[in-house]
């Protein structure tokens, strides 16, 4: 903990982070999906019944079953439902206001949740056509996609 | 780019620790080179450092009682494997102190001491900050080290493992 200040008030309060670094092993299902963006490919698997699940699972979700066929999907797709943050906070992956939003990549079965620049909640709908911004340097995590922006911006 | 094998997802929570009633004598306490604890009206027990409360009895803790620096190891670890979030460097011996007077142990360095040499019911006191370095911390007792007293027997604190 860091030095204890006293406030205005007398009471005493310290700055206190609070962190685990966790690095974990990814296996090689994610693992295809994170080398995958580094190459600025979007890969989901083949569940079962025939859906493409993006971002993808080592178990198909109905029967449990191993499934690992990797099917490339995008880059663009469909927001299927999102929600407007106007106050970004510090942790964010953009520092303006911005949509959390479910984006189905073209080809894809499920949604994966990203973040959306469109500027203004004005600018968002369902069903609106968005592709990725890809970082500059790719590391092999889902950073590696900066946000989502309108297609047609 | 090879291939992905794993992912670094760290967890981190940043906020404002604010200090309670108890904690905040008890702090202020350490800043004067004091050890501060409670009472606990109901069944007497002391506790270092105070929390507000007893936990056993469910009553405030009003009655402010001071202990000395010196304890009782109760229980002790030697931490040989390094870490970016340990503060000091390995190996070190950490300890559960029961200070004279208290009814929960306060955790604690031992220095001043070989590893093999720190055993429960070793007798300890506690080495201040320089004067000019106290402050509101935990900080402010730089560690314990052995004192030349015969250890404490086991039934002296075998209720506070």
């Amino acid at each position: 903990m860091n030095r204890m200040a006293e406030t205005a008030s007398g009471r005493l309060t310290a700055a206190h982070v609070l962190e685990y670094p966790y690095r974990r092993s990814v296996g090689p299902v994610m693992g295809a999906f994170f080398t995958g963006l580094t190459e600025r490919r979007l890969l989901g698997v083949r569940a079962r019944d025939g859906r493409v699940l993006v971002p993808p699972v080592e178990y198909d979700p109905e029967s449990g079953e191993s499934i690992g066929e990797m099917i490339e999907v995008g880059p663009g797709g469909v927001v299927t439902t999102w929600a407007w943050v106007e106050k970004p906070r510090a942790k964010h992956p953009l520092d303006r206001p911005f949509a959390w939003a479910l984006v189905r990549l073209d080809g894809a079965g499920s949604a994966m949740l990203h973040a959306v620049d469109a500027g203004s909640a004005a600018a968002m709908r369902t069903g609106m056509r968005v592709r990725p911004r890809w970082k500059a340097e790719p590391e092999g995590n889902i950073h590696d996609i900066v946000c989502f922006e309108p297609e047609r911006a | 780019m090879s291939e992905i094998t794993n992912i670094v997802t760290p967890i981190r929570l940043d906020y404002t620790y604010t200090a309670g009633h108890a904690t905040q004598r008890f702090l202020l306490g350490m800043a004067e080179g004091r050890i501060l604890g409670q009472r606990c009206p109901e069944c007497a027990k002391v506790y270092v450092p105070p929390r507000g409360a007893c936990p056993k009895c469910g009553v405030p803790t009003t009655d402010e009682v001071e202990v000395t620096g010196k304890g009782t190891v109760t229980t002790f670890c030697i931490v040989r494997i390094p870490s970016d979030v340990l503060s000091v460097p390995p190996p070190f011996t950490c300890a559960h102190v029961l200070l004279d007077g208290a009814d929960l142990p306060f955790f604690a360095l031992i220095q001043e001491c070989d590893f093999d040499a720190v055993r429960m019911g070793m007798r300890v006191e506690a080495v201040w900050a320089p004067k000019a370095e106290l402050a509101a911390t935990f900080e402010s007792i730089r560690y314990f080290r052995p004192i030349d007293e015969p250890d404490a027997p086991y039934e002296t604190y075998k209720e506070h493992l």
